[in-house]
């Protein structure tokens, strides 16, 4: 999916992440920036970009304030933000790219 | 044939806001008999989508742990309800509230959108239950149809804040203004063989006057309560428990109906009170509620 417009999701609230996509310079730029970063900060890298994977966004820079969220939800804010970018809050893929 | 969890237990009905991560990762740690996860009044306008994401993942991947799963979606007069019907059931919700119900048909709309759902998404046909929420005097006034509208409905929810808006008063405290609500509809709901939930008690302060509420609402005849911050329910839960005279009492009327049943006999008394069959079902009903909350260990 194209990233045709800066779209954040997400708040700073405890458990919670925000994630904004912007569009890229033809790659995946992502930054992360968490509280348990030493002790997460791969596996929360290795979610992120899966998703990113998931819904075939493969130019973007993406960046990630993380509060301590779960896997559920940090894929939940970023396909949120992604599909934000697009425009489209109906008919979305549930259970298909987005799971 | 009937759905298995239509009558399942449902003393506590915990509201939760889908749009807070915070709040829908561990809830069961309180042990409600259901959460209901808002998409409705709790999440802002302009968060309805980012809440749906959040919804779908919690219902997926969040192992509840036996705690009943219901969403409550937006009211039929906004532009969500259709794609909130469409995360609940992609999702595998257990069961669907509908908000502002007013009419049957209000039911048979959400149906329909529910059975294309169900397909789209290669669910079972008819396993997502419903449950309908009266939030207006017109809703109050139908409450029997809208008991009757589906084999999906599990029961209807009072709505108290919406509905005295309607009513043109407000919550007082007393209980007075929601009088005859909570009795049309508990009639309602029992005529047609549904469950009947109070309204939320917002006051966190105010514990003792909340008990008072829940025993009233017992009394009344409601199978539990909608409830709006984990402290409430221990409290719902003692008073809707049978508590472990009434259980012994209750075992005493059924064994002694059945056997005097076999002599012949009709009416006589246990513990001095005067006990005649008209007593059998409602005791049956005790040590059903006695078995299902987990507190009886006899052989009934």
């Amino acid at each position: 999916m194209e990233i045709k417009k800066a779209a954040m999701a997400g708040t700073l609230e405890s458990s919670d992440a925000q994630v904004t996509v912007e569009p890229g310079n033809g790659t995946i730029e992502l930054s992360i920036e968490s509280s348990v970063i030493h002790q997460f900060g791969k596996q929360i890298r290795a979610t992120i970009l899966e998703t990113l994977g998931r819904l075939e966004v493969d130019d973007a820079k993406v960046t990630v304030v993380d509060k301590g969220a779960l896997d559920c939800t940090l894929k939940a804010r970023v396909e949120c933000a992604v599909y934000r970018s697009n425009g489209m809050t109906e008919d979305l893929p549930w259970g298909g790219v987005i799971r | 044939m009937s759905h298995p969890y239509k009558k399942r237990l449902r003393r506590s009905m915990m509201f939760l806001n889908c749009q807070k991560p915070g709040l829908i990762k561990d809830p069961y740690i309180y042990k409600p008999d259901s959460i209901m996860l808002d998409l409705e009044d709790a999440v802002a306008e302009n968060q309805k989508d980012a809440a749906r994401y959040s919804l779908f993942h919690a219902l997926k991947e969040i192992d509840y742990r036996g705690v009943e799963r219901v969403v409550r979606i937006n009211g039929l007069d906004t532009p969500h309800w259709r794609e909130d019907i469409r995360v609940c059931v992609a999702g595998g919700a257990d069961t669907i509230r509908i908000a502002k119900t007013e009419s049957a048909k209000d039911v048979h709309t959400v149906e329909e959108y529910v059975l294309a759902a169900e397909r789209e998404f290669g669910r079972p046909e008819g396993s997502t239950l419903l449950m309908a929420a009266l939030e207006s005097c017109r809703g109050v006034l139908h409450a029997l149809e809208v008991c009757e509208s589906s084999d999906r409905l599990i029961g209807i929810a009072l709505s108290g804040g919406d509905y005295t808006k309607d009513l043109q008063t407000v919550i007082t405290g007393t209980g007075v203004e929601l009088q005859g609500a909570r009795q049309q509809m508990i009639i309602a709901a029992r005529a047609a063989g549904v469950q009947c939930w109070d309204t939320v008690f917002t006051n966190l302060d105010a514990m003792d006057v909340f008990e008072e509420e829940v025993r009233m609402i017992k009394m009344m005849g409601f199978d539990g309560k909608s409830l709006v911050n984990p402290r409430q329910i221990d409290v719902v839960h003692k008073i809707f428990t049978p508590s472990q005279k009434e259980i012994i009492f209750a075992e005493k009327v059924v064994r002694e109906i059945e056997e005097k049943k076999a002599l012949g006999i009709g009416v006589f008394t246990v513990d001095g009170k005067m006990i005649d069959i008209a007593f059998y079902d409602g005791a049956k009903r005790t040590i059903a509620l006695a078995k299902a909350s987990g507190v009886y260990e006899g052989d009934l």
